[in-house]
């Protein structure tokens, strides 16, 4: 961004950021006039120093005075993650989505580079991969979710960029040569697979971005005609909310894009480049060319293991957090709250779910330490800006009701492929999401 | 959304462009100081010297449009609806309006004396 000059841009850039901060905005405590610092000698441990534990982190040392907040993450690296599908385009270099934790880790907050490997919400302690025991007060449960690659048999993420297959999800790395494998692709041609995992997964619109991409990409090479791309659905539909999923069905007949329902991928041999799914009807295999793994995804281990996931129901197998959907408080342990990806509520593994989220979960606990009541209240808000070709993308904003939730209603509509959506996925959402992350979006 | 709060944009624009932000609002306001001091002190605009301003800021305008488009690594030929279009207008528009304006303000700081002297026949 080095390159803006003179104040044309900057009114230019005011409006988009808007949009943009949009995006990923939507929180009642960013608006509401700073309330005064509660005095507390609370002990608040945050598992988990990604998007929901950084924001987490920053919100609670604006709103507490003399708490000791504890950060625990093993991992130094910080991953924009919303940036991976733009670095598996080659759009964006590696670097793009990668930063350190301690960069934003606010001061006042002891981060103590270990894994949490133990819950015991009982007796209100996390017990560390090195065998430390931590007590708490609250416990702000933020680990993020488990790419569950082993579940599919034959896959090995060492063979991610080799012989056609990719995978976005897998990291940095991953993303890179996902991309290599892509561009290879697009020179040759062929069969190209995609899909998704039937569990529930971060960022559902990414499966979906990486079909159209990979079409574009192949058209503009003048080798779409001679490729087959095949969009293996997990259900009857393409997307959970249905206004959504119909309008990815006709974009995909408009593209020629074939649609397999209710295939999902249990194993792969890289050898014969060939998958394979399971179906109705039994097992299926397919041959590829080019292929873009979605793991089944389920939460982290330590939080599997813990009393914190469900009990029963369709999120208990996964380990997904039961916390109640409005206020993302544990539902057994309400000293505990759970926040981005490892939360089991219907939707919002996204960072602008995030974005919502941990104001809503901070508030309820700040008001638990000063002895009052919160009323704020999360609706489920997630928001995708689906890519449907370089240079364009639709604006799809939802809530937990399968509603859209249009930011701009009347001037960005929420199911046209526009270039503004665009413009706001690659200038104003990472900026919006590191202010996310300093407590400041 | 609900609620858009302003410190909310300015954090935004800091994790957007750094101290990039602080060197064009300055770049922008002092513009705008200058171009009100011009005017101010020649008491009115002087046509030719706008007209000139002008045909500046219509390549200003362009060049907003190319910025944009490196920026996004896309460009306005992208825009696939009214409100592409619209922005594509709000750009060039933008870009414009505020190479005019600091083309204006420059020619007037730069060459004071000669203001008088291209003042159109009342």
């Amino acid at each position: 961004m080095t390159g803006i000059t003179g104040p044309l841009s900057r009114r230019t850039l005011f409006k988009l950021s808007g949009a943009g901060a949009a995006l990923l905005a939507a929180s009642p405590a960013v608006a509401a006039p700073a309330p005064p610092k509660v005095a507390s000698k609370a002990r608040i441990v945050i598992a988990g120093g990604g998007a929901a534990g950084l924001a987490a982190a920053s919100r609670l040392v604006e709103r507490l005075d003399g708490a000791s907040i504890t950060v625990i993450d093993r991992r130094k690296d910080h991953y924009y993650q919303p940036g991976f599908t733009l670095v598996a385009a080659g759009l964006k270099p590696r670097d793009y989505v990668v930063s350190t934790t301690t960069q934003y880790l606010p001061r006042g907050i002891d981060l103590i580079e270990e894994q949490v490997a133990e819950f015991d919400p009982a007796g209100n302690a996390v017990v560390t991969d090195t065998g430390r025991r931590i007590a708490y007060d609250f416990l702000i449960v933020a680990t993020g979710l488990h790419l569950d690659y082993a579940a599919i048999e034959g896959m090995d993420t060492a063979l991610i960029g080799k012989d056609g297959l990719g995978s976005v999800y897998a990291g940095p790395d991953a993303a890179v040569a996902t991309w290599k494998e892509m561009a290879r692709f697009a020179e040759t041609g062929g069969v190209g697979l995609f899909g998704r995992p039937a569990t529930e997964m971060k960022c559902a619109g990414a499966p979906l971005k990486y079909t159209f991409i990979t079409d574009d990409y192949l058209r503009r090479h003048g080798n779409r005609g001679k490729s087959e791309l095949i969009y293996c659905a997990q259900n009857k539909g393409l997307f959970s909310v249905p206004i959504v999923s119909e309008k990815v069905r006709m974009l995909f007949r408009d593209r020629g894009v074939k649609v397999a329902y209710e295939h999902v991928i249990t194993g792969i041999d890289p050898g014969r480049k060939t998958a394979t799914y399971k179906t109705p009807g039994g097992t299926v295999e397919m041959k590829y060319d080019f292929i873009n793994v979605v793991p089944p995804m389920r939460a982290p281990a330590a939080v599997r293991q813990s009393p914190l996931g469900w009990q029963t129901g369709a999120w208990a197998a996964d380990g997904w957090m039961e916390v109640e959907k409005a206020t993302l408080r544990h539902k057994r342990f309400p000293n505990v709250f759970g926040v981005g990806d490892v939360a089991g509520v219907p939707k919002g593994k996204t960072a602008a779910s995030v974005k919502w989220q941990v104001p809503v979960a901070v508030d309820h606990l700040v008001a638990d330490i000063a002895g009052t009541k919160a009323a704020s209240v999360y609706n489920g808000y997630t928001s995708c800006p689906l890519i449907t070709q370089l240079g364009r993308a639709m604006l799809v904003e939802f809530d937990y009701e399968d509603n859209l939730t249009p930011s701009f209603p009347g001037v960005i509509a929420p199911l046209e492929e526009l270039w503004i959506t665009w413009v706001m996925k690659t200038m104003a959402l990472k900026p919006t999401y590191l202010a996310m992350l300093r407590g400041n979006a | 959304m609900k609620d858009l709060d302003p410190m909310v944009f300015v954090a935004v624009f800091q994790e957007m462009m750094g101290p990039l932000m602080w060197m064009l609002l300055a770049l922008a306001v002092g513009g705008l100081v200058a171009f009100a001091a011009v005017l101010a002190r020649e008491g009115r605009l002087v046509s030719r010297r706008l007209v000139r301003s002008e045909i500046v800021g219509v390549f200003g305008g362009f060049a907003a449009l190319a910025l944009m488009a490196w920026v996004t690594l896309s460009g306005f030929s992208d825009a696939g609806g009214p409100v592409d279009w619209l922005l594509v207008g709000i750009i060039w528009g933008a870009g414009l309006v505020g190479t005019t304006i600091l083309a204006y303000a420059v020619q007037g700081l730069v060459a004071p004396d000669r203001g008088h002297g291209m003042t159109e026949p009342q």
